[in-house]
């Protein structure tokens, strides 16, 4: 055990001190700041037509102020939180010529994944949280809402499934770095599969869902709805898919499903609108859980891939 | 054998993707003892020290080091033996009392109990006054010294030690041996130190291996060596003689 706390305590302390988190965390905070600052001024403007506002505080996070959302940001680019925290963990240790001198301590082998990802995952929290944080305190100024204890409950859990999320990508990211001698090169793959997961394959499942229903028009609801189930099953390949699918029904309730297309007329659309209220904490909890538990499992996947890959490499290849 | 033999192989080899690293090897070294293990690159020392250490798992053939076997118990191997490797890397951006810190913590030293010795470590290799020091900022020589503090700082009855000397001017090579050789005779520490150093591992060690393309061809105190293939008297030989005899040989 030991081993893994000193390999854990070392590996964040050169995070907090390296220039890289400096700039990851200015980088993030000005994002946030701005965020939370134009919604801020727009937010009266959204909720001058609703007639009893609810859960107020949540918009927040969710209301596109100039351009995105703060959960939006964190979908897109949390992803590169995780990557450059661990796109060099293990490739940089072995260029470097530390990696031996560390398998030839009293430790064992997996302390040494262990501990960097834990590491990661330990940063990563103190980074999303401090955010949240500044982004709810400077709510409380700007808007003079409180939040109650359900919307503090749905941030906690946001913010839950937010660090799985980025820990998938962590993950991707270490598994690379065990992969590729050469650090530029993880990086490089790091990114291709963020660019492929975040934008090809939400493209791609269109055109898939296009090409395989293709008597799909406005006469024909069973076809329209086909081609969006098969959309909607084939982008959840992506790992955003899943993370915009849990977050979104957590830190927006007014949100009822995670489809994109309901059928319903338009008398339907406006009396459920006369009664639209937020889903209650313990019905969004039950969605959210499937994701949670898609996010958690090919996180598993990655780290224990590279698990057997780098206890299986031989030493004198480090 | 009168003495005990801290580490024992017999019948030791390493294939490696279909090519014989190291074959058949015998080897006993009795504590206390400095023993040289000569070779030209690449003959398989350091695969056998990697054997030694449980780092790597030998194709067939036994080890043991101090009646323990490394392949089943690297830890409490690794516990008893410092390993300085060939090429050794730091992490530069860490002062040398942070790193030899950090190694404390990984074999499980608390602070409190890890600061005496690790005084006592840096005077030891003389680099008293270099603590702060980052190690970027640090010469060959003085890292080469920082590994031999962290190996001490353990305080571990074998030394392993490979190529302690590569890259090292001669002052600092002279330096570098003379050091090992007192502390370790000081300390009672067990070494087996790989050398390319002829002249400086005749000075110190008191047997020595030769390793040729994955075989030892000889093996056991130098004047025996000596006159097995120079039939000379004792005083006259050197250690080189010796070795390129071997060397042209095979």
């Amino acid at each position: 055990m030991h081993g893994l706390r000193a390999i854990v305590a070392k590996e964040l302390a050169d995070h907090f001190s390296s220039y890289r988190f400096v700039i990851l965390f200015a980088l993030i905070a000005m994002v946030s700041l701005i965020t939370v600052y134009i919604v801020g001024l727009n937010i009266r403007e959204q909720l001058a037509e609703v007639a009893k506002p609810k859960l107020v505080f949540l918009m927040l996070f969710t209301s596109a102020g100039g351009f995105f959302s703060l959960v939006d940001f964190v979908a897109f680019f949390g992803p590169l939180i995780g990557l450059i925290m661990g796109f060099d963990a293990i490739n940089r240790e072995r260029n470097e010529g530390t990696l031996s001198k560390l398998l030839a301590q009293p430790i064992y082998r997996d302390d040494i994944i262990n501990a960097k990802f834990i590491s990661g995952i330990i940063l990563v929290a103190v980074v999303l949280v401090s955010i949240v944080a500044v982004i709810t305190g400077l709510g409380l100024i700007t808007m003079g809402v409180i939040p109650g204890v359900e919307e503090i409950a749905r941030i906690a859990i946001y913010l839950l499934v937010s660090v799985v999320y980025i820990a998938f990508w962590l993950g991707v990211a270490m598994l690379f770095s065990i992969l590729f001698r050469s650090v530029a090169t993880s990086a490089l793959a790091g990114i291709a599969l963020w660019i492929c997961f975040s934008f090809f394959i939400s493209l791609g499942a269109g055109a898939v869902a296009k090409a395989l229903t293709p008597e799909a028009g406005q006469d024909k609801p069973e076809a329209m709805l086909r081609r969006a189930k098969i959309q909607q099953s084939l982008s959840l390949t992506s790992p955003m898919q899943l993370y915009a699918g849990a977050s979104a029904t957590i830190i927006d309730p007014m949100r009822r499903t995670t489809r994109s297309l309901v059928q319903m007329g338009m008398m339907e659309q406006i009396s459920l609108a006369r009664f639209s209220a937020p889903l209650a904490l313990s019905q969004s909890i039950l969605v959210v859980v499937p994701y949670l538990i898609s996010l958690g499992a090919i996180t598993l996947i990655c780290f224990a891939v590279s698990y057997t890959v780098f206890m299986r490499q031989e030493i004198r290849s480090l | 054998m009168d003495t005990f033999a801290v580490i024992h192989a017999r019948g030791l080899s390493k294939v490696y993707n279909g090519q014989v690293a190291v074959e058949a090897l015998d080897l006993e070294i009795a504590e206390g003892e400095i023993f040289g293990f000569l070779g030209p690159n690449g003959a398989g020392k350091t695969t056998t020290i990697l054997m030694l250490l449980g780092m790597t798992e030998p194709s067939a053939g036994t080890v043991t080091v101090l009646g323990m076997d490394p392949c089943r118990n690297p830890i409490a191997v690794k516990r008893e033996v410092g390993y300085l490797q060939e090429n050794m890397g730091f992490y530069s951006d860490m002062t040398g009392w942070q790193m030899l810190a950090y190694i404390a913590d990984l074999n499980g030293l608390n602070p409190r109990a890890a600061y005496g010795p690790m005084v006592e470590a840096f005077r030891d290799v003389g680099l008293a006054g270099e603590e702060d020091k980052k190690i970027s900022a640090y010469s060959r020589g003085m890292r080469q010294r920082l590994g031999i503090a962290e190996i001490l700082l353990k305080q571990p009855r074998i030394a392993i030690l490979d190529e302690p000397t590569l890259g090292l001017d001669p002052e600092a090579t002279n330096r570098i041996m003379d050091l090992i050789g007192r502390i370790c005779t000081q300390r009672r520490m067990t070494v087996l130190l790989s050398s390319h150093q002829l002249h400086q591992v005749q000075r110190i060690c008191t047997r020595v291996g030769i390793m040729i393309k994955g075989k030892m061809v000889a093996c056991g105190p130098m004047d025996q060596l000596a006159r097995e293939k120079l039939g000379i008297g004792q005083e006259r030989y050197s250690l080189e003689e010796i070795y390129m005899k071997y060397f042209t040989e095979v």
